[in-house]
């Protein structure tokens, strides 16, 4: 039982340390993505000056995070006078601690065997193999529902809390908004939910290990292209970002439901919303992009379509595993930027009928096209 | 009885056309915009070529100032090296921003113009480029040149340009002043001494 302590402690100590790495770089990210899309150089003064030396490092403005969390903890913590001040404290909490929970159902690396791994310890972990995920949960998919639901609660707490009628208007943006996207996620991940037959993200991302046809992936795009698609609009309009930041739409909110906050509790908004970019990242790189999987990898290395294979070993096999993930992690989180910064945002009824209206009734011809062709595949009326 | 409204048509109406209409196209088409931009200016970063417009600053300098531009103070200077100022303080006197400062010396051996200044210092945290000092000067002693000083700064104490750093600028060849020795009408110049 100690070994599997000590194996789950590192599993959450990496996945807090990379969602907190995720959270600080992702800002950096997306301030030099947007410079280099627009013909700018981007922020690139802050440094670190080496003490007793003139040796400043800049490092491409990798600092400027440091400085904003500096900024951040320094900054007078004003509080309104308000008539609930417990949820107003608490509101920033609500939105953020769930925010980081749901990383615990995502799986992250395939296999890991310890005792291959460092042969001295092989006989206290005595053959155990971990799969590298930090809750094994049948229900793993409802759990990520269930806790991306919370942030809705956070959000409109905040701006119920805060004594303030821009808090209040974003706060019930955020609710309605937050609210329609969900369902049209839900509906969305029904899809894949019928292909694998099952919501544990572990074997789901083990199923998507294989091909299909002999030289396609069986990645989840493959099997619902459509979904994808409508799964990433969806989720970019549950972290109300740019095309759908109306419940913080500065033009007419100042900044919504969190008006009323100041320093790190303002702080605390800002990095949940960048986490939850790194975790739709990581769910829509589980659900669909076959998780910690490259084409023609398993467990023993590489097998190619011509039947050749290429064997690693184990340390290979786990650290490429982990590797690969959050490559593909970052890669959809340059693509929510992208995204961010070239499309302009929506109006407020166009939110909430463009969910009703559009992506609801896509989600379920989707859902329905995907039930009638497993139907036939599992032989149909028989 | 009350007419129902009836929004006014404008001549510059917007008109989308069914491909526009379906929306996702057109937000490929933003996006496959955006990124080729985004991957053209990376392209330039990596292989060393600068991929923005912005110039640094105080690091460049920007190519298209235009040449009358007022920007750094320039004190000329006489064929010895000495500064052409006389002392006279009439760029102080006008200046509106009060940012410069004369301590004038008094030299008896040099008899055309025994005063001189011993310090002469600008204060650019309050100058306002106006360019009244250059007009104002009898000696033409005091000039702007189109570069800008380039002083940011975290103190201002540290945002004053001192004599030694205005003295920058021989004129000996600029064709439109010329000067004893130089050649041209320096002859009458020098009979005027």
């Amino acid at each position: 039982m100690t070994q599997d302590l000590v194996v789950y402690v590192v599993y959450i100590a990496y996945a807090v340390g990379m969602l907190m790495g995720f959270g600080t770089v992702l800002t950096w990210v997306e301030r030099k993505q947007a410079a280099v899309m627009s013909d700018r150089i981007g922020a690139n003064r802050a440094y670190v000056r080496i003490p007793f030396t003139q040796i400043k490092l800049v490092w491409l403005g990798l600092f400027h995070g440091i400085a904003d969390g500096i900024k951040m903890l320094v900054k007078e913590d004003f509080k309104p006078r308000t008539y609930d001040w417990y949820a107003y404290a608490v509101a920033p909490w609500v939105v953020f601690t769930p925010v980081l929970l749901v990383f615990g159902v995502i799986p992250f690396g395939g296999a890991l065997d310890p005792g291959r791994l460092f042969p001295s310890l092989a006989e206290w972990f005595g053959g155990r193999t971990y799969q590298m995920q930090i809750a094994q949960l049948d229900a793993g998919l409802l759990m990520v529902f269930a806790f991306s639901g919370l942030t809705i609660i956070g959000a409109m707490l905040a701006g119920w809390s805060s004594a303030n009628k821009f808090s209040l208007l974003g706060g019930l943006r955020a609710g309605s908004q937050m609210i329609s996207y969900e369902l049209v996620m839900g509906l969305t991940v029904l899809g894949l939910i019928l292909i694998f037959g099952t919501v544990d993200l572990g074997s789901m991302v083990r199923q998507q290990s294989g091909t299909v046809l002999g030289f396609l992936p069986a990645w989840g795009v493959v099997y619902q292209p459509f979904a994808a698609v409508l799964f990433m609009t969806a989720a970019i309009a549950e972290n109300k970002r740019i095309p759908f930041d109306l419940p913080e739409a500065e033009s007419e909110l100042i900044a919504g439901y969190y008006t009323e906050y100041s320093a790190m509790k303002m702080g605390l908004f800002m990095f949940a919303e960048f986490i939850e970019i790194a975790i739709i990242g990581a769910l829509f790189t589980t659900l669909f992009l076959g998780g910690y999987n490259l084409p023609y990898m398993n467990d023993a290395g590489f097998t190619w379509p011509g039947g050749s294979t290429w064997a690693m070993s184990h340390g290979a096999v786990v650290v490429t595993q982990l590797v690969v993930f959050l490559l593909k992690v970052l890669v959809v989180c340059s693509f929510q930027i992208l995204v961010r910064w070239t499309l302009p945002r929506f109006r407020y009824d166009q939110v909430l009928s463009f969910a009703w209206k559009f992506m609801l009734p896509l989600a379920l011809a989707n859902l329905a096209i995907t039930a009638v062709l497993v139907w036939s595949h599992q032989g149909g009326a028989a | 009885m009350k007419t129902p409204y009836k929004r006014k048509q404008y001549w510059n109406e917007p008109t989308l056309s069914g491909w526009e209409r379906a929306y996702l196209p057109e937000i490929l088409r933003g996006l496959v915009i955006t990124s080729g931009v985004f991957l053209r200016n990376m392209g330039r970063w990596i292989t060393g070529k600068k991929g923005a417009l912005t110039t640094y600053y105080p690091e460049e300098t920007r190519w298209d100032y235009a040449p009358l531009n007022r920007g750094k103070h320039v004190l000329t200077q006489r064929p010895d090296g000495k500064p052409q100022c006389i002392a006279c303080n009439m760029c102080a006197t006008v200046c509106p921003a009060k940012v410069i400062e004369i301590e004038a010396g008094f030299d008896l051996a040099d008899t055309a113009h025994p005063k001189f200044p011993v310090r002469f210092e600008i204060d650019y945290s309050r100058c306002i480029f106006c360019g009244l000092c250059v007009e104002a000067c009898p000696e033409d002693a005091i000039r702007m040149a189109k570069e800008t000083p380039g002083l940011p700064s975290d103190d201002r104490g540290q945002m004053w340009l001192t004599m030694d750093e205005m003295l920058t600028w021989k004129p000996q060849s600029d064709v439109a002043k010329p000067y004893p020795g130089a050649g041209g009408d320096a002859k009458a110049r020098g009979a005027e001494r």
